[in-house]
């Protein structure tokens, strides 16, 4: 088992960078820990709940499952770097007006999960977004104010085309 | 027009979430954020079994090992009293002779990240001389059972339930009720309904895992805790380490979540010790299954027996319950006696009798989760009502009609508490309207209801200040945790309120205890009726002694005086600011005005568990299911829940409170449930452990917010969200019935559903 670091080059909210990183580095702690991107969350561990979800050029991934070289030569997107998105006031505003936020814990990746499906065209029908948010679990909304929120997207996309 | 008739423009709306900025740009911090120089990393190694004394440890290797630090062990802490628990003192810190569950920490590593400390803790080697277990309920009581403690009762700090009894074998508290004749009941009795019923343990699930901060320093502790009542933690941490209270600092975050899960003390003693140890900052986290064994919901089983007359009077209702705790008490005294409590149901009894005990067996310990004790019993009671107006040929809702209590009857029969505060039968009339109840039913289909009460608020103490700065912007010092459930919007809404400003000039911070007024816990759905009246009170506090300013500088009456966006003025006079009062009063541009609230148990109460509640919560629900005949997979189609609030200070609130409360209901009741083997959990990943996921809402969830201003909190308010998490269970466990499918156990799997219908088709044939 190849246990050397290697050098990898990746970018991470649009800036590139030059990264040291251990073949079974996941890319949860090199975020947290390492990068102080603390807006991924962890917690099932088992890329069940969705809490630590980021896109990789443009996909939604379990960032505790998924390996650091695995980022090379690709694009990572977390919360931090969306938010500096000019299209991220639109999410804010649709949160916000249906208090799709509670505890937060659940928040950033269900965002990046409804900015992904929206980029693919995915969030006006209901069965793709039901299968897009079946990897985002939230244990306090009941999820309707978040089907809401998405909706507003939707239809927010629909408008600016 | 009094300051407490006011409802400006921050009570009663909408307003956006305070706290929404930070959680959706990820800059909002929890526990596992916070960064502490020098910080450990330490990790927990767990008994592998769930009963046996400890023959030996070595952690030589572990030691040995580059990056481990410290390696802590029961024997490390023989000096200090090392047994904590708010209710019975039967815990300790970390095991030194004994070990009762699969899962209790048995040792402790820090190290320099979280990956030595997993090494580490895995080059400790553990000799176990095994014991016999008691695994469940029926083993625990079992006559010449093996008792899972064996040393003297300790009464904890915060048991509050009056006097706390000895032991009985495994049983560590037992509930007692009885008021009326069940014989002279039965003599009277045309229908009775009596069965056996089981509600297996589950798991809160509140995504961030326990996690704790601890810096243990020379003379003092300080600790980032996922907490919900911070100021019940730092005085058991205070406890077990020979620590005045001023010595412990306890700092709240935004917690991920809670549900009753993060609710008294849990990782914060093992943290302590170790940063005790190891002489610097140590964070330890959970991981899911370790938070899985930290805390659950109780597993019930439960005999009940139901009296009517021949035209639908209830009569009598004997009840006899056994609670699992586990292998230490955690909450499981006060789940026990509000599980009594929730056990005859909100109806006119002419007889009832409870008991109820509290059970030790060698499984991961059991505490609060939403409703506790009216979710255990409320699907029961109802199930049973649901028959007996099938027996009687009543429609369920018109049995209710005839027996619900009224507001101001006594809810225990015996008369004892807070009498009824709440307009039950209203309620439950617009639950079955929301569920189109005398609409014609699809084959397979039924439709359900669900009544209860959960004796809620918990002990009534809390304390606030409201500090007016000389800039006029308003700081809310309040002791809630904010989990999630909107609670420094509302403190802020409160304030802003009675102060008279926008609810943009408020700030609500999170729980310091070296500055926060004493609050005693966030749980019961206590935050907005009883912290959010000292806020109130506090505010008023702060709005008079600013009146009372202008008064002065203005030479006229207080009385004359009114409030309006921050700015004091009386007819035909001049107006003048916040800002300008306070300089008035300190004489240059600085200083402040603080006011200050508390909520304290009536003159000569104590508060205690007996003399409350502080408030009935209101568990009032609507279910319609269908049953699918082949598979027994049951789809719930609607739901509605009814939010008696009181007063809703903010509607959007308390509808997402009771959808996260319906959906968490739906799971409880559909599929949720930790499967001990042995002793041993089985299922302790989100893998094997299915909650509700976006696909399992259903096609109508509708919340129904109901304000007869009937609550103690302010503007007549009272708490909410947990009214769905019992109810939820019990209109979906009454559908079912009404499809043809009366359950006597949960969750309501595929399986169950399917035994239960050939069941019922074979003793048809029969």
């Amino acid at each position: 088992m190849n246990r050397t670091p290697t050098l990898i080059k990746t970018t991470i909210n649009d800036s590139g960078r030059t990264l040291t990183v251990e073949p079974n580095e996941l890319l949860l702690d090199t975020l947290r820990d390492r990068l102080g991107l603390r807006g991924a969350k962890r917690s099932c561990d088992v890329q069940v709940c969705g809490a630590c979800t980021v896109l990789v050029d443009g996909e939604p991934v379990s960032a505790c499952t998924y390996l650091t070289t695995e980022t090379a030569g690709r694009e990572v997107l977390t919360v931090e770097g969306f938010a500096e998105h000019s299209e991220f006031v639109e999410f804010e505003r649709a949160f916000v007006k249906h208090a799709a936020v509670q505890c937060g814990f659940c928040t950033p990746g269900m965002l990046l999960t409804l900015k992904a499906l929206r980029d693919n065209g995915e969030l006006e029908d209901e069965a793709s977004l039901e299968a897009g948010l079946d990897g985002s679990i939230c244990r306090c909304t009941g999820y309707s104010a978040i089907l809401y929120a998405a909706a507003d997207l939707a239809a927010a996309q629909e408008e600016t085309g | 027009m009094t300051v407490s008739e006011q409802t400006g423009s921050g009570v009663g709306n909408s307003e956006d979430r305070k706290d929404a900025g930070p959680k959706l740009r990820g800059s909002a911090e929890f526990a596992g954020d916070i960064q502490v120089p020098d910080m450990l990393h330490g990790k927990v190694l767990r008994s592998e079994v769930p009963s046996a004394t400890i023959a030996s440890i070595d952690t030589s290797a572990a030691e040995a090992m580059p990056g481990v630090t410290t390696v802590l062990v029961g024997a490390d802490l023989a000096q200090s009293d090392r047994q904590f628990g708010h209710a019975i003192k039967d815990r300790p810190i970390v095991a030194h002779d004994r070990v009762r569950f699969q899962g209790e920490p048995v040792a402790a590593v820090a190290a320099v990240d979280e990956a030595t400390a997993e090494a580490g803790v895995r080059a400790i080697l553990v000799e176990y001389k095994e014991l016999p277990i008691v695994a469940t309920i029926d083993e625990a009581l079992a006559d010449g059972a093996p008792h899972v403690h064996d040393d003297e009762t300790r009464p904890g700090l915060f048991h509050g339930l009056g006097s706390l009894p000895d032991r009985v074998g495994n049983i560590c508290y037992s509930y007692g009720l009885a008021a009326g004749s069940i014989e002279g009941t039965d003599a009277e009795a045309t229908h009775a309904v009596e069965g056996t019923y089981r509600f297996p343990a589950v798991y809160q699930y509140a995504m961030e895992t326990h996690t704790v901060v601890a810096d243990f320093g020379a003379n003092e502790i300080t600790l980032w805790a996922s907490c919900q009542h911070p100021f019940l933690v730092r005085a058991e941490i205070a406890d077990l380490f020979g620590l005045p209270l001023s010595a412990v600092r306890v700092i709240v975050p935004y917690l991920g979540g809670g549900f009753g899960s993060k609710s008294y003390t849990k990782m914060e003693p093992i943290t302590a010790a170790l940063s005790w140890k190891a002489r610097k900052p140590v964070r330890i986290q959970n991981r899911v299954d370790e938070s899985m064994q930290t805390s659950r919901r109780h597993g019930l089983k439960c005999w009940m027996r139901t009296t009517a007359s021949v035209d639908g009077r209830l009569l009598g209702r004997q009840v006899r319950f056994w609670l699992d705790t586990g292998a230490y008490a955690d909450n499981g005294p006060r789940v026990c006696a509000t599980a009594g409590d929730a056990a005859p149901g909100p109806y006119r009894w002419q007889a009832v009798q409870v008991n109820g005990d509290c059970v030790y067996t060698n499984t991961s310990p059991a505490g609060s989760y939403r409703a506790f004790g009216a979710a255990h019993l409320t699907w029961i009671g109802e199930s049973q009502i649901e028959e007996l107006a099938r027996r009687a040929s009543l429609d369920p809702l018109e049995l209710r009609r005839r027996n619900l209590l009224s507001p101001g009857e006594a809810v225990r029969p015996d008369g004892t508490g807070k009498p009824l505060d709440a307009d039950l039968a209203g309620d439950v009339e617009r639950a079955a309207a929301a569920v189109d109840w005398e609409a014609p039913k699809p084959a397979n289909t039924g439709r359900g209801l669900a009544v209860g009460v959960l004796a809620a608020g918990a002990h009534p103490v809390s304390r606030a200040n409201v500090r007016v700065d000389a800039d006029g912007q308003v700081e809310v010092n309040v002791g809630t945790t904010e989990v999630g459930q909107g609670a420094r919007t509302v403190m802020a809404q409160i304030a802003a309120t009675e102060l008279g400003v926008e609810v943009a000039a408020v700030t609500v911070q999170g729980a310091d205890t070296s500055f926060t007024p004493y609050d005693r816990s966030t749980g019961a759905s206590r935050s907005t009726t009883v912290a959010g009246l000292a806020v109130q009170r506090a505010a008023a506090d702060a709005r008079k002694q600013l009146l009372e300013a202008a008064a002065g500088e203005l030479g006229v009456d207080v009385g004359e005086l009114e409030v309006e966006a921050g700015t004091i003025s009386a007819t035909g006079s001049r107006s003048i600011a916040y800002p300008k009062v306070i300089a008035g009063m300190f004489g240059f541009s600085g200083g402040e005005v603080v006011g200050q609230g508390e909520v304290r148990p009536k003159p000569g109460g104590s508060g205690s568990y007996a003399e409350g509640p502080v408030f009935w919560e209101v568990c009032v629900a609507g279910a319609e299911v269908t049953v699918d005949r082949e598979t027994g997979e049951v789809t719930v189609n609607k739901t509605a829940t009814i939010a008696d609030v009181g007063k809703a200070i903010n509607p959007l609130l308390v509808e997402r409170q009771d959808e996260g409360g319906t959906m968490q209901g739906l799971g409880n009741a559909l599929f949720e449930e930790m499967i001990f083997a042995d002793g041993v959990l089985t299922n302790d990943s989100l893998l094997e452990y299915r909650v509700p996921r976006v696909a399992d809402v259903p096609a109508q969830m509708q919340g129904i917010i109901v304000e007869n201003a009937d609550g103690p909190g302010p503007y007549g308010a009272k708490g909410c969200g947990e009214g769905p998490q019992a109810a939820v269970p019990a209109a979906i466990a009454t559908a079912l019935a009404d499809a043809g499918v009366p359950m006597t156990e949960l969750p309501l799997t595929p399986e169950r559903v399917w035994r239960q219908m050939q069941s019922t088709k074979e003793e048809e044939n029969a």
